[in-house]
């Protein structure tokens, strides 16, 4: 199969890169790019483990092709710490246990992200419909929602 | 003599009784005696059994020293999730 | 290993909330699971599946498939050993067929390509032909002496003669005068239910890389519940030696005991075997449902007699469960834990499995419990609402206790059932008002727990810090407990410690991470570690001070003259000690090798308020409080969770996840759009009441927690909802479908 080549900004930089037409986001992030944080729960669209940001909205990066991303702008869970320093919503995620086997975590924080941003003082249910996408097997949601609370007053008052 | 329980399903091996007694001092003692008893009873042996020993279930532990005092009860090799 | 004398003491770590070891990687996306490794000329690994229920593997021609170029090689099960015992053998026909494809989505070959998208191509180009044969499903239908045959025999010597060959197991326990106990009652209730097989459902699909050369030599990267196991699975497997496989655990998605078997990772191994190069396979979530391990499905008839005031007076239960295509003992634990709760003078459990044309069961939280457990309390329960009583005062008045004589034979000593009960009477849920259309329910829930082989190190650096070395993958936080239970015990701070997983060369047998074992078992085996390396360092001061080695102690990290008599030394920190180690005799470790036991039973009670839509059927949780005897909890935050995520889990099993099969034998939902887990917004907040009543074979007192919660949700739920819609429900899930069914008739 014909490879096509694309270019697109992953966290910020600028990158290159081939892929087939059938390949998704996804695979391209994982298998040519390295960047294994998105993690692949269904392949389908259900589950939010490969969330990532796609000019400013919350994709399921295996439902994107690598094609579709020319010129996007991608942000991954690999871009969220600024170098050493944990974004609020890392920081907070591993004080409060919000995670135990941590394989829907980076999902859950690149969606978390995204509806602080949109709307930085959700109520819980918010919280709970804006995540229903990303699922979680071993917390019970609990402490994820009430991290995020967390992280949320913290940057309001940031 | 240590008198041990059998569940339910194992008393059939050995003819009928719920409470069987054998010489023993220890757990492989006993399963030794019991297999040897009770010949029926030494398929379900061979394939694991685990031993609570005044409430305290062990799944192998061959040495664990058993006497006429103590509650022994046998009860299957057990698996978790 | 008894719990220490020292009743009254002060843990300055032991029940700290510290931070997880391997937190920053896992909020970065740096944490390696699974799927995340690759090796230079990887190939990617595919497998073809059964498309029939039942079916004779007549013949399976490859060489189309071998001749698409970028394919290096394709196996079948006939290039896997088999393995004499039973229990390895069912694993390596599972991997990979043989004569029978015993169910919907069962391995038949394989193919390791270039890329993935030829790998897919390839397995497209394998020609199977399949003789299909009648199939069964139904635990009940396999039962019927006329059943098709899954596979024939393997039935058990204690299954009587005449039954069908599906049926393997038969178990029996219990004790007392049943029909004396009935007689006695003023109300007798019998019912029957069924649960659905509910998949583990972790978010992490099964993933491996794996390498083996001609010699017999291999890697494998997995994630897995327990690499020892593999290691044997595999070696079994493909027939080579345990000692040249080396198995390293990756972080791991979530297993809940789904990945305490082997799926992949032979198979993975003969590709490369045969292609000479590394293979990676990761399954998709459609094989995930299709062929891993689902619970048990069941059927089951439960009796329960009480008199007019609460008193049980007699329970008797048969459970029919089917594990799959396999013979399965899943049913024994059931039937022990079923009626674990009461004391009672009257009680029979019985229990058969039967295979069924379904993928093998694979632990799951508990197993064979929750639906067990289900089954009794919806009986107890509406007895009580029958009779008038207060659900909790009845399980209070039956209670099992200390010196109560078990359902599962052994008396009981220390549990905590009693005080679990109390704490939730105690507790505001229990008398908050309800609403129009909403229920209370509430059930007890049950486990065993385990020890089990456990091997740990733990090594002093030569800066005065700690390694320790442990042989479990960490599935919720327990690299976090076992370095605090170290640092407990040496008197140093938690930072000062560091607690890795050991692959299968680098420390001696462990067995899998299950049965809440890890806590409990390899804590117990860090602190004997520790407690050797301490004697060892206390040893070196003593030489040092030129006194009596009883004549130094531990304490707070240093070594001290024990005495007035033994001197005044200044004390010798750990740090000092490791420093001049090499002087004093060389490097100084401690270990501890056992098979752990004395991990006392663990019981939890659950409450639950539900609000039934009776023009839909739709249930929503209104509000839901775990209650459990924990032990010693050693990191609250993830008993905890561990609370909440199982609680969640038997959410999920009472209301919405099953497996469907269609007429033909195939499974109609294999993925997460149609087997609906529970997500953020189906659910309230769920509170928890941790009681620390410390376990007697423990010396901090620690208790494993991580099965017990699954237990009581399905029938706190079940009698929620009974009594919110008016209608008693027996069988689960409780779907809108269904439950609007039995209301509106
Ligand atoms: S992998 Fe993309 S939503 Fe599940
Ligand atoms: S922490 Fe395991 S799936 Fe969320």
């Amino acid at each position: 199969m014909k490879t096509i080549p694309v270019e697109t900004t992953i966290n910020g930089d600028s990158t290159e890169f081939l892929c087939n037409a059938d390949e998704s986001l996804l695979d391209v992030l994982r298998d040519r790019l390295g960047l294994t944080g998105a993690k692949e729960g269904c392949g389908t669209g259900d589950c939010g483990a490969c969330s990532v940001m796609m000019n400013g909205r919350l994709v399921c990066s295996c439902l994107v092709l690598g094609v579709e991303t020319q010129g996007a702008e991608i942000e991954t869970i690999e871009g969220m710490a600024k170098g050493e320093e944990l974004h609020p919503l890392q920081r907070v995620f591993l004080e409060e246990a919000a995670l135990q086997c941590g394989v829907c975590t980076p999902g859950i924080l690149i969606a978390a992200k995204a509806l602080l941003e949109k709307n930085p003082d959700p109520t819980d249910t918010e919280v709970r419909y804006w995540l229903a996408g990303n699922l979680c097997r071993c917390t019970g949601y609990d402490k994820i929602i009430k991290a995020v609370q967390t992280a949320a007053a913290e940057m309001r008052s940031a | 003599m240590v008198r041990v329980k059998l569940w339910g399903s194992l008393r059939a091996l050995a003819d009928g009784e719920e409470w069987v007694e054998v010489e023993a001092s220890n757990f492989k003692e006993l399963l030794d005696a019991l297999s040897e008893k009770y010949p029926g009873l030494a398929p379900q042996i061979k394939r694991g059994v685990s031993l609570a020993l005044d409430g305290v279930i062990y799944r192998e532990a061959w040495f664990t020293k058993i006497g006429p005092e103590n509650e022994v009860v046998l009860m299957p090799y057990m698996v978790g999730g | 290993m008894a719990f220490d004398a020292q009743a009254e003491r002060n843990f300055k770590v032991v029940g700290t909330r510290v931070l997880r070891p391997d937190g920053i990687d896992k909020v970065t996306g740096k944490a390696a699971y699974g799927a995340d490794i690759s090796a230079p000329g990887m190939l990617h690994g595919r497998i073809l599946r059964s498309p029939h229920a039942h079916a004779r593997i007549v013949s399976i021609d490859v060489s189309e498939a071998e001749k698409l170029p970028g394919v290096k090689a394709v196996v079948t099960g006939a290039d896997l050993a088999q393995p004499e015992d039973d229990a390895f053998s069912d694993v390596a026909i599972n991997c990979l067929a043989r004569d029978k494809a015993l169910y919907d989505g069962h391995a038949v070959a394989a193919v390791a390509a270039t890329s993935k998208s030829i790998a897919k191509q390839a397995i497209r180009l394998i020609k199977v032909d399949y003789e299909v044969l009648p199939h069964v499903t139904d635990v009940d239908e396999a039962m019927k002496p006329d059943a098709p045959v899954v596979q024939e025999g393997r039935a058990l010597e204690t299954v009587p003669a005449g039954m069908s060959q599906n049926v393997t197991t038969h178990c029996q326990f219990g004790h007392g005068d049943l029909e004396a106990g009935f007689a006695k009652a003023d109300k007798i209730i019998e019912r029957s239910f069924k649960t659905a097989a509910t998949h583990q459902g972790y978010i992490e699909p099964q993933a491996c890389m794996a390498s083996l050369g001609n010699d017999g030599r291999g890697e494998v990267w997995c994630c897995t519940q327990g690499q020892y196991m593999v290691r044997a699975n595999c070696a079994a497997a493909l027939g080579v030696e345990e000692s040249q496989l080396r198995i390293t655990a990756s972080e791991i998605g979530g297993g809940f005991g789904g990945k305490t078997s082997t799926f992949i990772e032979p198979v993975a191994l003969a590709l490369s075997r045969k292609a000479g190069k590394p293979v990676k396979i990761v399954m998709t979530r459609d094989e995930v449902l299709k062929a891993t391990g689902p619970t048990i499905s069941s059927s089951m008839d439960i009796k329960i007699g009480m008199t007019k005031d609460g008193r049980i007076t007699a329970g008797q239960g048969v459970l029919r469960y089917s594990g799959g295509a396999y013979p399965n003992a899943t049913v024994e634990m059931g039937a022990q834990a079923a009626f674990a709760a009461y004391n009672l003078e009257a009680v029979e459990t019985i229990g058969w499995n039967a295979m069924t044309n379904r993928p093998k069961e694979i632990p799951y939280r508990a197993p064979g419990a929750p639906t067990a457990i289900y089954a009794v309390e919806s009986v107890v329960d509406e007895l009580c609402q029958e009779l008038g009583l207060d659900p909790l005062d009845v399980r209070l008045m039956n209670a099992a206790d200390k010196g109560t004589l078990s359902s599962y034979g052994p008396t009981f000593n220390e549990i905590g059932l009693v005080a679990t009960l109390e704490a939730a009477k105690a507790h505001p849920h229990y008398t908050a008002p309800l609403g129009p259309n909403q229920g209370r329910g509430l059930s007890c829930g049950f486990w065993f727990n385990f020890g089990g082989n456990t091997c740990v190190s733990l090594n002093i650096n030569d800066d005065g810090t700690v390694g320790v070395v442990e042989g479990n993958p960490d599935i919720g936080g327990s690299r976090a407990s076992i370095s605090m239970m170290a640092a407990e015990e040496m008197g140093v701070p938690y930072e000062k410690v560091r607690t890795v997983i050991a692959d299968t060369s680098s420390l001696g047998f462990n067995d899998i991470t299950d049965g809440s074992r890890v806590t409990f078992a390899v804590g117990l085996a860090t602190i004997q570690a520790a407690r050797a390396a301490i004697k060892e360092m206390c040893r070196r001061v003593a030489k040092i001070w030129d006194i009596d080695e009883d004549a130094v102690i531990w304490e707070d990290g240093c070594a001290k003259p024990a005495g007035p008599n033994a001197g005044t030394h200044p004390p010798m920190t750990l740090a000092e000690i490791a420093a001049i180690a090499g002087k004093t005799g060389g490097p100084i470790a401690g270990h501890h090798e056992v098979n752990a036991d004395g991990a006392g039973v663990s019981f939890g009670v659950h409450l639950c308020d539900t609000e039934v839509d009776p023009e839909t059927g739709a249930v929503k949780i209104l509000r839901y409080t775990v209650f459990q005897d924990a032990g010693k909890a050693v990191h609250p935050d993830y008993v905890e969770g561990q609370m909440q995520g199982g609680a969640v889990q038997g959410i999920g099993w009472a209301l919405n996840e099953e497996y469907i099969y269609g007429e033909d034998g195939r499974l109609q939902n294999a993925g997460f759009l149609d087997y609906r887990v529970p997500v953020a917004s189906d659910l309230p907040e769920i509170e928890t009441v941790i009681l620390e009543i410390p376990n007697p074979g423990h010396p901090y007192g620690v208790r494993g927690v991580g099965e017990t919660p699954i237990v009581p949700p399905l029938a706190a739920i079940a009698n929620a909802v009974s009594r919110a819609a008016g209608v008693r429900m027996t069988e689960l899930p409780m779907s809108p479908p269904r439950l609007l069914k039995a209301i509106t008739g």
